[in-house]
């Protein structure tokens, strides 16, 4: 059987092959960037340990928090890690303006406040806030379309760095080509801010509806099929075929943007989400601790429904955020077409 | 045919359930709630967030059904967050105490995050005692730093800024292993917590 950490394993070499075309990897190594330059035989932020991480987070909930009080209730709740963001996606949308990346010292008192994972956003192809956030120690990078981008043609080369990426998607080719560039994780985009679990729903089924169509290729033998779909897509080859194989998404694939009750997360596992990001839904409304525990174990026990109705009897309908409906968007106010 | 549980409530259970299908001769249960641990031989508790795992457990009873088992002679091994949740004593090394639900079976000493945070992530060979040498991957890794009573520390990593740190330590059926065995393709714990099965 081919496993998930096979594709890990090939991950790694694709690495390796783009490090060789561009003759960056001697200069990553003596910049300190891919190994710490030291003797020993102990090997720092390998490709492996980057997406092994990833792996420890599946099943769980990430919380979008903004100062350490809210990530102490989410680690109460039994959240997987934390997002540190400036301003909630939905008050992002609400203010307008530039949004950046958190502020260092905020970052870093949670840091120091809780044991679980600490995640930041930072701007689409802006690789200098993500060395910043690399440097304080940031266990996990979101090149995020919530943030305005910097860069709408490329994103961050994120092979450069130690510390694992998230990158959203709307479908497996932009899925495929934010992992070519490096990405340890995907989560679909959805429509960050808006409380409406929909577009993140879309994002999902069309990508497991792509997998699905390159996994028949496969098993049929129709390689012409994997070439086409690379060609009119333009998806790396080379992870089409390694999508097509695996029979599913190469690296682990998490569901965000809109999830607002323990029902949205429940949904979104059933579709097949190895976990879920939770923005503005839990601070958002006016039940934060119970809601962030209800979804905390509706995301676990999604295919039990007597624990899923347990979860969301947690929360009234009536503390949920009042939420977006995505059509009453003009296109200039979508996320999720940034960064594609 | 062994059966061996793997707890899956949070965590990389996937991994564990598909490096333990490949030994062959083992047949893999993914245990949620405590009915799913009826006939097992031997349990592993996976990598994870210890404390989502150790609040999940609770939920529907699992934790006290595990402590039942141990106290009857089922070889557990934890891994990474299983190891932190077989501990009697846990500690963050930047936050202190954590106050964490544990299962408490283990007379050892755990330090959380004790290499630094997940930037400092390594892999390095290790040897284990009774096992030989081991690949081990290191992800926000904690260690094991006292062992009392029947509990044994059985492999050590010399690491560069940490120092000499307990990798693995054993205690009777209990096995508390603070690497990742199910991401480094190398199958020798797998096969000591089978030994463990046949004593």
């Amino acid at each position: 059987m081919f496993k998930l950490v096979d594709s890990y394993v090939y991950i790694e070499k694709l690495r390796d092959l783009i490090y060789q075309l561009l003759e960056a990897r001697d200069r990553a190594r003596s910049g300190g960037s891919a190994y710490l330059p030291n003797n020993s035989s102990i090997e720092v932020g390998s490709t492996l340990v980057k997406l092994g991480f990833i792996s420890m987070l599946k099943g769980g909930v990430i919380m979008d928090v903004t100062n350490e009080k809210q990530a102490e209730i989410a680690e109460d709740a039994g959240a997987v890690g934390v997002m540190v963001l400036d301003k909630l996606p939905y008050d992002v949308r609400m203010s307008g303006g530039v949004a950046r990346t958190a502020g260092l010292d905020v970052i870093k008192k949670v840091m120091e406040t809780i044991t679980i994972p600490v995640s930041a956003k930072c701007r689409i192809g802006h690789s200098e806030e993500a060395r910043l956030l690399e440097e304080i120690g940031v266990d996990l990078i979101d090149e995020s379309e919530v943030l305005t981008p910097v860069d709408d043609k490329v994103h961050i080369n994120k092979w450069e760095f130690k510390t694992p990426f998230v990158n959203g998607a709307r479908s497996l080719p932009e899925a495929l080509r934010r992992i070519y560039e490096g990405a340890s994780m995907i989560r679909t985009k959805g429509e960050p801010g808006t409380g409406n679990v929909a577009e993140a729903v879309k994002h999902m089924k069309a990508v497991v509806r792509d997998i699905a169509t390159l996994r028949g290729y496969y098993e049929s033998g129709y390689l012409e099929g994997l070439w086409i779909y690379s060609k009119e897509s333009n998806a790396p080859y080379e992870l089409v075929v390694l999508t097509a194989k695996l029979g599913r998404l190469p690296v682990v694939n998490f569901a965000a943007g809109g999830i607002a009750t323990p029902a949205d997360a429940a949904l979104m596992m059933w579709l097949g989400s190895d976990g879920v990001f939770v923005g503005s839904g839990i601070f958002k409304s006016a039940d934060p601790e119970a809601r962030a525990r209800a979804i905390v174990l509706a995301t676990t026990f999604y295919d039990d429904p007597e624990t899923v109705v347990e979860a969301q009897r947690m929360v009234s309908e009536k503390a949920s955020m009042m939420g977006i409906d995505v059509r009453t968007l003009k296109p200039e106010e979508l996320m999720q077409t940034r960064g594609v | 045919m062994v059966r061996v549980g793997v707890v899956a409530v949070q965590g990389d259970f996937l991994e564990h359930v598909q490096a333990l299908r490949e030994l062959g001769g083992v047949e893999v249960v993914a245990v949620k709630s405590p009915r799913d641990l009826s006939g097992v031989d031997a349990l592993v508790i996976p990598g994870g967030e210890s404390t989502t795992i150790g609040s999940l457990m609770r939920v529907k009873g699992l934790d006290s059904a595990i402590i039942d088992l141990a106290e009857s002679g089922l070889p557990i091994m934890g891994t990474c967050a299983g190891a932190i949740l077989l501990a009697k004593r846990v500690a963050d090394r930047v936050v202190g105490e954590t106050g964490q639900p544990l299962l408490s079976l283990m007379d050892i000493a755990v330090v959380r995050n004790a290499f630094g945070r997940q930037r400092e992530s390594f892999t390095t060979d290790i040897y284990v005692d009774g096992v030989g040498k081991v690949r081990a991957v290191f992800i926000r890794a904690p260690a094991i730093v006292d062992a009392w009573s029947e509990a044994r520390v059985i492999a050590y990593v010399d690491h560069y800024s940490a120092g000499k740190m307990g990798a693995a330590a054993v205690e009777r059926n209990l096995l508390a292993v603070t690497f990742h065995p199910e991401l480094s393709g190398d199958t020798k714990m797998y096969e000591y917590l089978l030994s463990m099965t046949r004593r």
